[in-house]
């Protein structure tokens, strides 16, 4: 790979003066540097941020908030004691994503920042238009224009939780919802972060634990384990009195972002859960959708996938994770032993 | 060349379920592979892949490479320096043309376009990005379609022959019902744990490789005959493999470029390929299309199965996969016809993948043959049985044993397939998932190639035991030891065994799954050299209870020599020895099998696979919750590595029934999921409820130790039971693997 300059900064001070053109954040790496080894990236510093202090803690604020630090790994998020009781999917989306190898070097926000799979042959000349299979090609949000799925899982539950992602840049602080960080076709860079932004931490709103008892995020592929979504969704439900009083609902794997669906939403809200419901709100999640590439079944199964989550949420959040998460195979008599 | 009228007894190590030898030592890194060797003064070698599948490259940025430090050369075809032979040529049988910069032409994506030399790995890799190719680009062919099938031209390696027995045309007339169908199976990559590697190192004219082979000495000779020296110059050694799969029984475009490199720098040269390189220069298992036409009478007997087999090759050679021979040998259909095409594409040259053939050809026929059973309303495993051969079909040859039978009845027991309703989509589970149950029959044929070995008896009682062919991680460490044990009747602590180096005796070739019968009687044979030569001696020697003996045929065990049949008779073997002066002696042996016993008898390893699948109603996701796996593959010589070998077989089976799929790049034709991220092979998760069985086959004919093989039979078969159980689950029939999500749908 290109050769570049190494720093580990002590403080969040000195690595954001360390910034320059050209330099990336290093996080757990296991993003970035596979990429510089195909050279899609070819950064000419790389600044280690995991040696940065108070980015490592998962708190519960006052307000209920909860605070997750830039650089907790995605094997103890998930295995926090207040992200499985308050956040019950968000934990079963980070375990079915990735490996357990994977998931204790991967970095919360290095996760959320992860490239589509395209990029690994973006370096690669001539270009050619797909880059990705039909398979990770957007259905929703690319306007029918060849564009690589978001493959991150941790992110459908944070967007359908409102989570807000806290930045420190040149400009100094600012916080954006986390429905804004990845950008669509025509918006610009993939992201709205900005030169030299980094990421020191995310927020789920005090709201985001009312749904703790009905939540699950369903991921469906056609290898077990190990493997991205074909598609996938997070959905979580308040329910009262045999209504449902609030709904949530996020599609993966389908846009090039995690994929929050109001209109579903509205449908869901103030009905009484049952399965024809959910297959309403699962068609109106992907009324707009355009086939690319001859992918028309990504289409179909997305709408099966938001449909079922639904239901599974519906059911109730299981009292541990199962054995396999966010699986349709998962039991919800399993183990906490992870796949 | 063997006595192959006596079957061998059970000694004491064969038959145990020792476990490997070399496991340890691979477990904690002692074993050494290829690429873990640092000769001083090394040079790094990386090759610039093809990003496109076909045209030419117009430029390299040589000098940009060349510029970055700790660079120190880049050939390409310009200056690539001479081979003493001719690239285009095949040295041995099983050879393929060799991609080493003969032109500016690309033929496939990952064909090396150029070879940076440097100090580092590093430095090496950024000189070939810097290389920055850019290409005249044509448009790729692919898939099967894009381009037209040809007549295979039958002779060789990768150029399977027609074969026709019986009238099929009167078959087809006679069939009361038939059907027509055709199935397709996705290219697949070895993905070996080990990638391709090599270190070489030249000394005048003589050159030494370390490098992983499933063929020492063939390796040599080909090696050789690239660089215009004899054979006997070129040293391999090759201890330990991480996988080979058949990748690594063919010498590879990059291994020449690397020692072409080492003789122009005059420095050694490593050259390790990257996960990526692995998806073209390297063989792999070619895409085919099969159509099945059988036909059966009203009571459910095979009047015909004609299957016709289009198999993908190279533009620039042949190797077409020979599928549709699967159906020879298995059925007792009244006649049988077995045909190959070939369509040539913009792809790396095929080449041999575990069960070469039978694994394609096997996935489609087995799941015809529920598709006839289905259409004569039958059973799947009665309509087996009902076609059972009892000799070889077509032939009439006897098998040399064939268990196949109690195969059937014990997987089919274990498995629980009695209860099993005929129609599909009858099952579900207490999740609301459809269960299916298929199955499917697995053949493979026992080769026996040419091995030699040296066995030697030491004076202290211990014995050298060597043979050049390498472990491919199968398991030849232990097991192959064990039989040389039991040849002299020693403890297998006694017993040293030397192996993966080519100035060993040759010990042929480790692949076609007859690496332990080939092998393991030319080790057996050489330990019984010794019994004949310490009989001799003490048949001389008055002082033993053994003297004059003469004749007699001697057997050890138990540290003692004896008359064969005469248990008041024996002397200790250190006793003769000592007597003797201490003298080494030394046994040589060989393992083959005469010619008459393939001309009079049919051969094969065979099993029965049951599967039992889920897929989800609506979201079309498959797990495949049991697979229960009975084979008969002649005497087992240790159960623990052979349930391995097997269990390994049919996980690969899954594999190619739900995931293993390079997917092109319409554009530019280059694979889109060249890495195990996006190339998918089983998890742990994948596998369930996983049984084998050994059925128990004594095989007087096969060879002297009665071994058939067990290395690729597994894959056999379970494909073809995981495709049927799918079609049990869900009442749809996919007709080609892998089998996906898309293809199960609502
Ligand atoms: C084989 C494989 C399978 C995978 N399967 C899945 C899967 O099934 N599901 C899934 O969701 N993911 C999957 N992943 C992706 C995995 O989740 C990511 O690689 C991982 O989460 C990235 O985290 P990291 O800390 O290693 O990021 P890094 O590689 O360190 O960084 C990734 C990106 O984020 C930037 N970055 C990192 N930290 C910060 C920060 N604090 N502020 C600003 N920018 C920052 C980096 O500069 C880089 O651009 C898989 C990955 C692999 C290799």
């Amino acid at each position: 790979m290109k050769p570049f300059d190494f720093l580990q900064p002590a403080t969040i001070d000195e690595a954001l003066s360390a910034w320059t053109d050209g330099a990336a954040w290093l996080g757990g790496g296991t993003n970035l540097v596979d990429l510089m080894k195909t050279g899609a990236v070819q950064p000419d510093l790389v600044i280690d941020i995991t040696r940065l202090p108070g980015l490592n803690a998962v708190e519960v604020l006052p307000d209920g908030t909860t605070r997750i630090g830039a650089l907790v790994t995605n094997a103890d998020l998930a295995d926090h004691p207040e992200i499985t009781a308050r956040a019950p999917m968000v934990a079963e989306a980070l375990l079915s994503g990735a490996s357990g190898q994977l998931r204790n070097a991967a970095t919360v926000a290095g996760n959320i920042l992860q490239s589509p799979r395209d990029a690994f042959f973006a370096h690669q000349e001539p270009a050619s238009d797909p880059l990705a299979s039909a398979g990770s090609l957007s259905v929703l949000g690319a306007e029918g224009t060849a564009t690589a799925v978001n493959p991150s899982d941790f992110c459908v539950p944070l967007v359908a939780l409102d989570a807000v992602v806290e930045l420190q840049g040149p400009d100094g602080p600012r916080e954006i919802p986390l429905a804004g960080l990845h950008q669509l076709p025509g918006q610009g860079a993939r992201t709205a972060l900005r030169p030299g932004e980094l990421i020191l931490a995310l927020r789920l709103p005090p709201e985001a634990a009312g749904f703790a008892a009905n939540a699950r995020y369903l991921k469906v592929r056609d290898r077990t384990s190990f493997a991205f979504a074909m598609a996938s969704a997070a959905a979580a439900l308040k329910i009262d009195g045999g209504r449902i009083t609030a709904a949530r609902l996020a599609l993966g794997a389908v846009a090039p972002k995690p994929w929050r669906v109001a209109e579903a939403e509205e449908i869901l809200t103030g009905q009484a859960p049952d399965p024809e419901l959910f297959a309403r709100a699962a068609g109106a999640a992907l009324a707009g959708a355009v086939e690319i590439g001859g992918n028309g079944w990504k289409i179909d199964l997305a709408r099966r996938t938001a449909a079922r989550a639904l239901a599974m949420a519906a059911a109730g959040t299981p009292a541990r994770i199962p054995a396999l998460p966010a699986s349709p195979f998962g039991t919800t008599a399993g183990d906490h032993a992870h796949a | 060349m063997p006595d192959t009228t006596q079957p061998i007894r059970f000694g004491s190590n064969a038959g145990q379920p020792v476990s490997r030898r070399d496991g340890i030592a691979k477990v904690t890194g002692a074993a050494p592979f290829a690429a873990d060797n640092q000769p001083d003064n090394l040079l790094h070698a990386v090759y610039a892949p093809a990003a496109i599948a076909r045209g030419r490259v117009t430029h390299l940025d040589v000098a940009a490479a060349r510029a970055h430090p700790g660079v120190t050369h880049v050939f390409t075809p310009a200056n690539r320096p001479a081979l003493e032979g001719d690239p285009d040529d095949k040295p041995t049988m099983f050879s393929f043309r060799v991609e080493v910069l003969q032109d500016d032409t690309v033929r496939y994506a990952g064909q090396p376009i150029a070879l940076v030399l440097a100090e580092t790995l590093e430095a090496a890799h950024e000189g070939v990005r810097l290389l920055a190719p850019r290409y005249d680009m044509e448009p790729s062919r692919v898939t099967l379609d894009d381009a037209t099938p040809f007549d295979v031209e039958p002779g060789g390696f990768g150029r399977p022959a027609a074969t026709v027995h019986g009238d099929v045309e009167a078959g087809h007339a006679a069939a009361a019902r038939a059907i027509d169908v055709t199935y397709e199976t996705a290219a697949q990559y070895h993905n070996a744990m080990e990638t391709h590697a090599i270190v070489a190192q030249w000394d005048g004219d003589r050159l030494h490789l370390d490098v992983p082979t499933q063929a020492l000495n063939i390796s040599c000779a080909a090696y050789a005959a690239f660089f215009g020296i004899p054979a006997e110059n070129v040293t391999i050694s090759s201890p330990y493999l991480g996988g080979g799969f058949g990748s690594k029984a063919i010498p590879i475009g990059p291994n020449v470029l690397a020692i072409l490199a080492a003789r122009a720098m005059g420095r050694p040269v490593k050259l390790m390929l990257t996960r990526q390189q692995m998806f073209g220069p390297v063989g792999h298992r070619g895409a085919t299309r099969q159509r099945l036409r059988l036909g059966t009478d009203a009571a459910g007997a095979l009047t015909v199965i004609d299957h016709d087999g289009l198999s993908a090759t190279s533009t620039f050679d042949d190797f077409m996969e020979p599928a549709a021979n699967a159906s020879q040998g298995l059925y007792a259909a009244g006649a049988l016809r077995s045909t190959h095409r070939g369509v040539r594409l913009d792809i790396g040259t095929p080449g041999p993948m575990r069960a070469p053939g039978e694994a394609s050809g096997s996935a489609a026929l087995e799941c015809a043959l529920d598709e006839m059973a289905e259409a004569a309303g039958l059973d799947p495993l009665d309509f087996r049985l009902i076609n059972y051969a009892e000799t070889e079909p077509g032939t009439g040859k006897p098998y040399t044993s064939k268990a196949l039978r109690e195969c059937y009845a014990q997987g089919a027991e274990r498995f629980g397939w009695a209860g099993r309703p005929l129609a599909p989509g009858q099952m579900r589970d207490e999740q609301g998932m459809l269960t299916g149950w298929g199955m499917g029959t697995a053949l493979f044929p026992c080769p026996m190639f040419f091995a030699e070995a040296r066995a030697t008896l030491r004076p202290d009682g211990t014995a050298l035991f060597e043979t050049s062919a390498a472990d491919m991680g199968q398991g030849a460490w232990t097991s192959l030891a064990q039989i040389a044990a039991d040849s002299l009747g020693l403890p297998l602590e006694k017993v040293e065994f030397h192996a993966g180096h080519s100035s060993l005796p040759d010990g042929g070739v480790a692949g076609g799954s007859g690496h332990t019968a080939t092998a393991g009687t030319a080790l057996h044979t050489a330990g019984i050299d010794v019994v004949r030569q310490l009989g001799e001696i003490a048949s001389a020697d008055p002082d033993s209870p053994l003297h004059g003996a003469g004749n007699a045929r001697f057997v050890a065990h138990d540290g003692r020599l004896w008359i064969e049949g005469d248990d008041q008779r024996s002397d200790a073997i250190e006793e003769i020895v000592m007597r003797a002066g201490g003298v080494e002696i030394t046994g040589q042996g060989q393992g083959g099998r005469p010619q008459e016993v393939g001309e009079t008898y049919a051969m094969n390893a065979h099993g029965a696979v049951f599967a039992e699948v889920k897929v989800d109603p609506d979201l079309g996701q498959v797990r495949v919750s049991r697979l229960v796996g009975a084979f008969a593959a002649g005497r087992i010589i240790n159960p623990k590595l052979v349930e391995s070998q097997l269990m390994g077989g049919m996980i690969w089976g899954l594999g190619f029934a739900l995931h293993e799929k390079a997917s092109h790049d319409p554009a530019t034709g280059r694979i889109l999921n060249a890495d195990l991220a996006g190339y998918h092979v089983p998890v742990n998760a994948d596998v369930q409820g996983l049984e084998v069985i050994t059925v128990h086959e004594d095989d007087p004919h096969v060879n002297p130790l009665g071994i058939k093989g067990v290395g690729e039979i597994g894959i056999v078969g379970t494909v073809g039971a995981i495709g049927n159980a799918i079609w049990h689950a869900t009442g749809k029939r996919i007709r080609h693997f892998p089998i996906g999500i898309p293809d199960l749908l609502g």
